[in-house]
């Protein structure tokens, strides 16, 4: 482990409008882990990953990237700081091709990488590579998952992020795609950082874990330490490890 | 499936004897489908006329204080003219006018029902307009055909707006399941080869375009070239905005403020500082691109209806400071006399120095037409081929991006202010080189060119053309343009009609209408299908099946 984690949340407050959605979160994420953040709808998961993103803003609290304060950098700024994110609801381009999508996810890098990273992203999603002139909204929902991913990596992040990847997928696409993002880590040394409702198979995944109720952290430990705890499978996994 | 089969067979419904009786029970499940937009109209014929006559209510309300009453301006204050009978007629209209959309559009009727009601319809305005008597003694003489022109006139306007609406919301998008696969590839293929040899054929005639007219038809070349330079006109003005609505997804009503930009910068560089067309035109372009400017850092955090709205005040506010500013911009008098472009400071003059005189020809006021055809020609080019290339380029990626998903665009780091910004520009110094070539073409300029209807010319020019489609915008202003000119010369029909019949007077009802037909048949315009700017391996088109261009997510 480096010096300083990858990314440090501290104290983080957030709202929209009035409505309070974070209260008070700390969060580490060290380089080349892989960590996940499980909570009930409604708790605040994406809210935390949009506000490290600058959109909402902090209300109060800090938040550091590569020992970088960034907590008032505009959006676009943090995204050009190494951190990729796979929104919620995976947001591809639907109207612009497999290939289009991934362009736009190497905007911001010297054009003399597209080559090497396109490869090894249709290395990783072969399924993208036989889609490549397909227009983005007609993939299947899986697949956009991967194109989502894969506009991620295009643009060479230090942190990858992703908002949910499992939403509305099936238990085997769900696999395979967390597969590819335990591969990632393995191969690459990609730390990532991503938020799940489907606690059991993110757990498994995962190095460590934080658990998020109504805008707190109310636990965290390594993933197979909070998969055995008790509440955790209480509030999570009943009826849902499957 | 079953427990729908007996309600649908349970039912005292009249079961049409033409359809296979699992058609039939299809369409009653879906007419019963909660969440499908399939019949939203009225369904039994006492519901139908039930509905007839809210609408016709709603009508006597609203139009309460526009049709019956007339104030006019007279010695000693307003005078008031009553036009009851205009006020009635407009309220049969919109009795029978819902009937027909209700058993066409909104909740498709049975052909009966339809046959009864464009009868009624048809014969009610055969009977008005073909019996001159009864139109005069029902609204005194003369009366009727005014009636008539008026309430055509609201039709087409409501027509057009209603197509404007749908065509803008399917647009901007809904749940599309596109066929994929082999033969939509196929289809595609088949279509961008045949494609592409039209458009070099159509490159070809636009190229010899004057020749060809000379050739054909030498007694009506001016007026036939007069014509090419307009549709030339609206291509460009087209595409520019094709930047902005169809690339950016950023929906423009004020295009025709840049216009107006650029005619008016032209006309008074050319007025206080003697500036000719080729020195003009360029700053011409650069002030429409200023103002693209100004008006997009405002509007930058509205999207969709709200931008709307604003960009239409936008055109609006223009051009009431061009007609208010009277010692500046001559005001509703307008400026004239703006200088003809040279050829490298030849002028198309009669007598010593000119161009025929030059060159050894007769003079012929025709080298001046097609002198401007190939202005034109030459700018609408340059228009297309810097499109093209932006769309290769990062910006041009990003303003499809941001039309797509402007969340997305922010999460990989593009910076969603630079990339309106650019195109609000871009898309404004297109529309201020059209504005200044107007200005040098017309030789007088006044805030009356520059009206909303403009705007609503140029964007159902993108918007029938097919949104991003670059040779959409060719065809739908050919259509548009050309077919609105091409009725000056129906006039022989007037042995039908009448001797008062006017067609251009029709231009606007027969806009809308090919505006509904289209929203109707080819909901995503023209040229739906979309030349992807990269591609893996090999290029291939994508056709309309696969992309999809207009709907889709």
């Amino acid at each position: 482990m480096s010096a300083h984690p990858m990314l440090k949340v501290e104290g983080l407050h957030a709202a929209y409008g009035k409505i309070v959605a974070l209260r008070g979160v700390d969060v580490e994420v060290a380089k080349g882990e892989i960590v996940t953040l499980i909570g009930a709808n409604g708790a605040g998961k994406s809210t935390l990953m949009m506000s490290i993103c600058g959109t909402p803003r902090a209300k109060a609290g800090q938040i550091l990237f590569d020992g970088e304060d960034i907590t008032t950098t505009p959006t676009h700024l943090i995204m050009r700081k190494g951190i990729a994110q796979s929104p919620e609801g995976r947001r591809i381009f639907a109207r612009m091709t497999v290939m289009e999508n991934l362009q736009m996810g190497a905007s911001l890098v010297d054009e003399q990488y597209f080559d090497e990273d396109l490869n090894k992203v249709f290395d990783l999603f072969p399924r993208l590579k036989e889609r490549s002139a397909q227009r983005g909204g007609t993939l299947s929902g899986g697949e956009q998952q991967m194109l989502a991913i894969g506009r991620a990596l295009m643009s060479r992040p230090k942190m990858l992020m992703l908002d949910e990847p499992s939403l509305g997928l099936a238990p085997l696409i769900v696999k395979q795609i967390f597969e590819a993002v335990r591969e990632l880590n393995r191969n690459e040394g990609l730390t990532v950082f991503f938020v799940e409702q489907n606690a059991f198979h993110a757990l498994k995944l995962a190095h460590r874990g934080y658990v998020l109720v109504n805008g707190e952290i109310t636990m965290t430990g390594t993933g197979a330490e909070l998969l055995k705890r008790e509440d955790v499978r209480a509030a999570y996994l009943e009826g849902g490890a499957h | 499936m079953a427990g729908e089969t007996e309600s649908g067979t349970g039912q005292d419904q009249p079961v049409a004897t033409t359809h296979p009786e699992g058609a039939q029970i299809k369409t009653e499940e879906r007419a019963e489908a909660p969440n499908l937009v399939v019949s939203t109209g009225p369904r039994g014929l006492s519901e139908r006329v039930k509905q007839a006559a809210i609408a016709t209510f709603i009508t006597a309300v609203l139009a309460f204080f526009f049709f019956p009453i007339r104030t006019s301006i007279a010695p000693g204050g307003l005078d008031i003219t009553w036009r009851w009978s205009l006020y009635a007629l407009a309220l049969i209209f919109a009795f029978f006018g819902k009937l027909l959309v209700d058993a066409y559009l909104l909740s498709p009727a049975g052909p009966r029902v339809r046959a009864m009601v464009s009868g009624l319809f048809i014969l009610g305005f055969v009977i008005l307009y073909a019996w001159h008597p009864l139109g005069d003694i029902l609204f005194g003489t003369g009366q009727f055909e005014e009636l008539l022109g008026s309430i055509l006139i609201g039709t087409v306007f409501g027509a057009i707006l209603l197509g404007l609406v749908v065509l803008i919301s399917r647009a901007t998008g809904k749940i599309g399941t596109a066929a994929t696969g082999v033969a939509a590839q196929k289809k595609a293929d088949r279509i961008s080869t045949f494609g592409k040899w039209a458009l070099r054929v159509l490159f070809v005639v636009a190229l010899m375009l004057p020749w060809i007219v000379m050739f054909l038809f030498p007694n009506r070349d001016r007026q036939l070239i007069d014509i090419s330079i307009l549709i030339l006109t609206y291509v460009m003005l087209g595409w520019g905005l094709n930047i902005v609505v169809g690339l950016a997804g950023l929906l423009d009503l004020g295009y025709v403020a840049f216009y107006a930009v650029g005619a008016y910068a032209y006309a008074l560089l050319a007025q206080y500082f003697g500036f000719g067309f080729w020195m003009a035109l360029p700053l011409a372009g650069l002030f429409a691109a200023m103002w693209g400017i100004m008006l997009g850092f405002p509007v930058l955090r509205l999207r969709g209806d709200y931008l709307a709205i604003v960009t239409l005040a936008f055109g609006e506010i223009i051009r009431v400071v061009l007609l208010n500013w009277s010692e500046f911009t001559g005001g509703p008098d307008g400026i004239g006399r703006i200088p003809k472009p040279t050829l490298f400071g030849i002028e198309f003059n009669r007598g010593e120095g000119g161009f025929a005189d030059i060159f050894g020809l007769d003079y012929d006021t025709i080298h001046r037409f097609i002198f401007f055809y190939y202005i034109i020609f030459v700018l609408a080019l340059i228009t297309h081929f810097a499109t093209m290339r932006l769309r290769r380029l990062p910006v041009g990626r990003a303003w499809e991006a941001l039309r797509e998903d402007e969340i997305a665009c922010r999460s990989l780091g593009i910076n969603t202010t630079l990339v309106k910004l650019s195109a609000f520009s871009i898309g404004a110094m297109f529309g201020g080189f059209a504005g200044s070539f107007f200005a040098t073409r017309q030789g007088f300029i006044s805030p009356e060119s520059f009206t909303f209807i403009e705007s609503a010319i140029i964007l159902a020019i993108v918007v029938l053309g097919g949104l991003g489609s670059q040779i959409g915008v060719v065809f739908a202003s050919i259509v548009m343009i050309g077919g609105i000119e091409l009725l000056r010369n129906i006039g022989f029909l007037s042995v039908v009609f009448g001797e008062n019949f006017d067609p251009t007077q029709f231009r606007m009802l027969i806009f809308g209408l090919a505006m509904v037909l289209i929203m109707v048949w080819k909901p995503r315009g023209l040229i739906s299908a979309r030349q992807p700017s990269a591609v893996y391996k090999e290029r291939k088109s994508i056709g309309a099946d696969v992309v999809a261009q207009g709907e889709g997510h």
